[in-house]
């Protein structure tokens, strides 16, 4: 790991004092973020390189659990917080984000930035994107199901592990991809699917243990997931399912705070998000999809991942309207016997 | 805590080992009411059928009880509100005079300084106390490997060395058989003989009251019903609950 | 009976405790209602609510009743059987199970019990083609069993090793027969410690958050804690998270006000023989309790299986060389030992008091109220989620002082909370039975103070103490609850570690780490135990 720190453990207090690495003459820009972003695996350690090289400054990251807990974690801390860029907010929690009134707009050049569907925002700037989609495994699953109705009609013997959406984003992703296809029967289109859902779990990295543990052949996961496991276990055994209506899509985004006093550097970092530089990092390290051009072409393995069709995306505002009617409706639908 | 008297029991015919003074105290549905002086120097039984307060009045006197009135002397001295441990006594249980845990030197050098700040003379006390009783060489055993009598005489070497000028014995033998009860009556006389500590001993066996008192309080449904020297008491006609304790004996 | 001084004392002490246990828990609650937005605690009583409530009662009271009704024949068994082979290893691998995040865990039980599990693959050789779905209701119970029977076998067994060898011996005297026995001496032994037992494994269920969503199969499957979670992270309506909150303590509160009013029996004396048995000689008592304790065994050893042969699937070299990994374990071991020995601090302070009020006759209403505060207290902060303690707490320090640098103090400040119930379960009947057997006799012989805990106190409470140190601490270490929410880089635990590989695709890294983890519980049990063979 790229942090320095030095853990004191005084006495039986076990007050820990980080101290992040940082020349007393550099500027320090603060940047929160989730969790799996800052990983010794995780873009954030190359991140910080090569930034650091062109800003002649200090990258700081503070993480926490996910983008959820980012949102909290700011809400909580009001305009008294250290962050000046928030870093990891997902197209679902735009509209909360915005209505804390925490955030400026970013004022930077965002053209380079080819999300699908199209995202422009004054405030937020993307930086990756990824399709969600039915992960299978190839093994067990010999015709996988190639739309959304086949999966919903298809056989209740081959089971699929989804995610919450009163707890997760990629469970609010199936909800909203769900109502993006069957709209008004989207409750009738639930109720058909129960049959075949194994088990609907608190977040992704339960449904996801629980398929690659071989416990459930599909997961609701990412289109890029396969990428992770040729990469880096060299198996092209799961794959995902292109569905024909299309695709809901998650698209991740950063933002200035209005409190910070690095407004430049800020800017700053944010343009450097959309540079070649930053998106040549995140295809292998995020495991999801550059939100503009990269330095080289992506792997091959890229390569070969499910192209969406048509891309769903609501608009932040009409989720945010929506999200507890639905969320209800989806619970009376689950859970009708 | 205070400093223990050590005077030995050389105490004058007229100060009271023990002094009950309007005594009152109320548990659960019985009052129990003590007044009286118990004698120094002497053995006094203190008996009753069960439930009529010999526990109670020993544990008034030791200090396990604060008595709702009163007050509660020793050897003049005022001890009403004073800690049992504080109080100028020993005392022997039916039981669970030992901390299971320490061996039997340990135990009774408890008695001796509650610290464990033992001299060498205190050694050779608690090893001699140990042979007095009949457990010579016993010091590094622990109460469970014991029998019941063995442990009984335990804590009697205890009170030996503690060397208080009154001793509170709670059914001492009870828990003993009837054999092993009658030598340590006479351990007890012995014991007596030699420290002339003043004895108060609850018993509900008339057997031992015979053997061993020379004064006699006979409780009944929490007050003092006869107290009286031994032979007075056996020789009493006013109360028939008393004859017949006496008969069966 | 007690000296004025030590009366002060343990009032003062249980004061300190109350105060501590109080500040921690009303405090950040406090804090959240101050900041709460629009409320919408006003639909509180919603149909949803209601079947949330419905849903963790039920789950709770089925998985409570089973777990204890599964463990009465082993922890029986067990205590019948003091020369069992692996008997010690058996109990301490009863400590695994409690210091195991709990996704891990049901990872384990989804091997043995789940649709590609051990169970199905067997019964598909038998040529049953019906595989068995444990997803439901039945999944619930099944990975609460797992959780809590061996607590509930461990707490259990405590109580009847506890009865005095006099007892036995008479038993056996009077030649009294299996159910006689039963009846006579080992239930009341067991009545002792079964209301605690049940309603401390009553709150984990009614609380059970990953375990109920994963096992459960749907959202008619969620509790109450499900929601606090949701309307605090999710919807960030603090005011609900709170009224939330203490709807579940209200509830379940009654429900461990019931189990008070079981009768307890009096704690017995003993003059601290050995116990040794006399029943249980004939070949239908050894058959059945041999085959209690292999079933119970075998329930608790497959699953864990699974963890460790899943583990050593990994590169645990490369994993235990991981510099993360070193940080993790000593930040995990500090957080926990310093929760462990708060929680040992708070309960003796708890468990003095109790003993001071106790000591009175005539207990003044106020020290009544004290006593019942301590007790009720000690044992419903369990019930207190931990994202809204820390939450709280996060709005309390942020405007004084740097989160990240109290952030394990406080962490092991919310774990000591979540131990204590379990520390007061070992403590308290250990604690009572020591102070009838010495508190006379001390006092007596006016042995206080200082010399009182060294030469009396010490060496007796030593040994639960231990115990109960092992089993906060093995709790603390499975905890990933507190540090969620202050998570930050700069502070990883095990728990931690485990479940960011598992989100970032390093399912087979996290595997390796779990076993370690396990590991590390056997060991600190192992260090909890240590000795108990070699009693004289």
């Amino acid at each position: 790991m790229r942090k320095i720190h030095s853990f004191a453990f005084a006495a039986l207090a076990a007050l820990s004092v980080s101290l992040p690495a940082m020349a007393a003459d550099k500027p320090v820009l603060t940047v929160y973020t989730y969790e799996s972003f800052t990983a010794e695996w995780g873009p954030g350690p190359k991140v910080k390189a090569a930034f650091e090289k062109t800003c002649n400054c200090t990258l700081n990251f503070v993480s926490v659990a996910d983008g959820v807990a980012l949102l909290t974690r700011l809400k909580l801390e009001g305009t008294s917080s250290n962050a000046d860029v928030a870093l990891g907010l997902d197209t679902n929690l735009v509209q909360e984000a915005r209505e804390t009134g925490l955030f400026a707009e970013h004022g930077i050049d965002t053209a380079a930035a080819k999300v699908p569907g199209g995202f422009s925002d004054p405030v937020f700037v993307p930086y990756d994107y990824g399709h969600f989609a039915v992960v299978y495994d190839t093994q067990t699953i010999k015709t996988p199901p190639k739309s959304l109705k086949e999966l919903v009609e298809g056989d209740p013997s081959q089971k699929i592990a989804i995610e919450d959406p009163r707890t997760s984003t990629p469970g609010l992703g199936l909800l909203l991809w769900v109502k993006s296809v069957y709209g008004d029967k989207a409750p009738e289109a639930w109720a058909k699917l129960r049959g075949r859902i194994l088990t609907v779990t608190p977040g992704w990295s339960e449904a996801y243990g629980l398929f690659t543990k071989g416990e459930v052949p599909m997961v609701f996961s990412y289109v890029t997931s396969p990428a992770y496991h040729v990469m880096e276990e060299k198996t092209d055994r799961y794959q995902a399912a292109r569905f024909e209506e299309g695709h809901y899509i998650q698209i991740e985004v950063s933002g200035l705070l209005k409190a910070t006093r690095q407004k430049e550097l800020a800017q700053q970092f944010l343009a450097f998000t959309l540079s070649p530089a930053f998106q040549s990092i995140i295809p292998t390290t995020n495991w999801m999809m550059p939100a503009a051009a990269t330095v080289e072409p992506l792997p091959e393995a890229f390569g070969k991942l499910v192209s969406p069709s048509k891309t769903f995306l609501m608009s932040p505002e009409e989720v945010s309207r929506n999200r507890q009617g639905w969320i209800r409706e989806w619970l009376a639908a689950m859970s009708m016997n | 805590m205070t400093a223990q008297p050590k005077q030995t029991a050389l105490a004058t015919e007229n100060l009271a080992a023990v002094e009950l003074d309007g005594v009152r105290l109320a548990l659960g549905d019985i009052r129990f009411a003590f007044d009286g002086r118990i004698p120094a120097g002497r053995i006094t039984a203190v008996t009753g059928p069960s439930g009529s307060g010999k526990s109670t009045l020993l544990n008034l006197i030791a200090g396990f009880e604060m008595p709702d009135a009163g007050r509660v002397r020793l050897a003049g001295q005022d001890v009403t509100r004073l800690h049992p441990g504080a109080r100028p006594l020993s005392l022997v249980f039916q039981d669970h005079n030992l901390f299971a845990h320490l061996d039997l030197f340990t135990n009774i050098g408890l008695g001796v300084h509650p610290a464990l700040k033992l001299t060498g003379e205190d050694r050779t006390r608690i090893s001699a106390a140990l042979q007095r009783v009949g457990l010579a060489g016993y010091e590094g055993r622990k109460p469970g490997t014991l029998s019941g009598g063995e442990r009984q005489r335990a804590a009697f070497a205890r009170a030996l060395v503690r060397q208080r000028p009154l001793l509170l014995l709670d059914e001492p033998f009870a828990a003993l058989d009837p054999g092993l009860r009658l030598a340590m009556a006479d351990l007890l006389s012995g014991l007596h003989q030699e420290t002339g500590a003043s004895i108060v001993l609850v018993t509900h066996d008339p057997g031992e009251v015979m053997r061993l008192a020379d004064e006699v309080i006979y409780l009944s449904t929490g007050k003092i019903l006869f107290h009286g020297d031994r032979h007075a008491f056996c020789a009493q006609t006013a109360h028939p609950e008393i004859s017949k304790f006496v008969a069966s004996s | 009976m007690l000296g004025t001084g030590e009366v002060r004392r343990g009032l003062a002490a249980g004061g300190a405790s109350l105060a501590a246990i109080g500040g921690l828990v009303t405090l950040p609650t406090g804090a959240l209602l101050a900041l709460a937005p629009a409320s919408s605690a006003g639909t509180l009583f919603d149909s949803y609510t209601l079947s949330l409530l419905r849903f963790t009662l039920l789950q709770a009271t089925l998985s409570t009743l089973l777990s204890v009704a599964l463990a009465l024949p082993v922890a029986l068994a067990l205590a019948r059987r003091a020369a069992f082979p692996g008997r010690i290893w058996i109990l301490r691998l009863m400590a695994v199970p409690m210091g195991l995040p709990v996704l891990i865990g049901a990872l384990g039980l989804i091997g043995i019990f789940g649709r590609q599990g051990l169970v199905n693959r067997l019964l598909a050789i038998a040529g049953v083609d019906h595989p068995v779905n444990i997803y439901g209701l039945s999944g619930i119970l099944l990975a609460h069993v797992f959780f809590n029977l061996p607590l509930a076998c461990r707490l259990m067994l405590a109580g009847l090793e506890r009865v005095p060898a006099e007892d036995w011996r008479l038993a056996a005297s009077l030649g009294l027969g299996r159910l006689s026995l039963l009846r006579h001496v080992e239930l009341p032994a067991l009545a002792r410690v079964l209301p605690g037992a049940a309603g401390l494994i009553f709150m984990l269920c009614a609380t059970s958050f990953t375990l109920v969503l994963v096992l459960g199969g749907g959202p008619a499957a969620t509790t109450l804690e499900v929601a606090i979670y949701q309307s605090l992270r999710f919807d960030f309506d603090p005011a609900r998270a709170v009224a939330l909150s203490l709807l579940q303590i209200a509830l379940t509160g009654l429900v461990l006000a019931v189990l008070s009013r079981l009768p307890a029996a009096e704690g017995s004396r003993g003059e601290g023989r050995i116990p040794r048995r006399f029943d249980g000689e004939g070949f239908g008592s050894r058959i059945m309790d041999t085959l209690a304790i292999l079933l119970a065994t075998l329930f608790l050893v497959l699953p864990l299986g699974a963890i460790a042969a899943a583990g050593l699937k990994a590169d645990l070299l490369r994993l235990i060389s991981l510099p993360a990994f070193h940080q993790a374990l000593l930040t995990s071991l500090a957080i926990a030992l310093t929760a462990g020995l708060l929680s040992l601090l708070t309960a003796s302070g708890i468990l003095t008091a109790q003993a001071a009020i106790a000591d009175r006759r005539h207990p003044s209403p106020v020290l009544r109220v004290f006593g019942r505060a301590l007790s009720a207290l000690s044992s419903l902060v369990l019930l207190v989620p931990p994202v809204v303690l820390g939450t709280g707490w996060f709005l309390l320090i942020r405007p004084h002082a740097d989160v990240a640098r109290v952030a394990p103090l406080l962490i092991a400040a919310i774990n000591m909370l979540m131990a204590l119930p379990f520390v007061m379960r070992v403590l308290a009947p250990a604690f009572e039975s020591h102070r009838l057997r010495t508190t006379r006799l001390a006092a007596s012989l006016n042995v206080t103070g200082l010399a009182r805990l060294r030469l009396v106190d010490a060496p007796i409470l030593a040994r639960p103490m231990l115990m109960a140190l092992s089993f906060a601490m093995a709790l603390s270490l499975g905890d990933l609850g507190a540090v969620a929410l202050f998570g930050s880089q700069d502070l990883v635990t095990l728990p931690w570690l485990v479940y960011s590989r598992l989100g970032s695709y390093r399912t087979q890294d996290a595997d390796g780490l779990a076993l370690l983890l396990g590991l590390l519980c056997l060991a600190l049990t192992a260090l909890g135990t240590a000795g108990q063979r070699r009693q004289p």
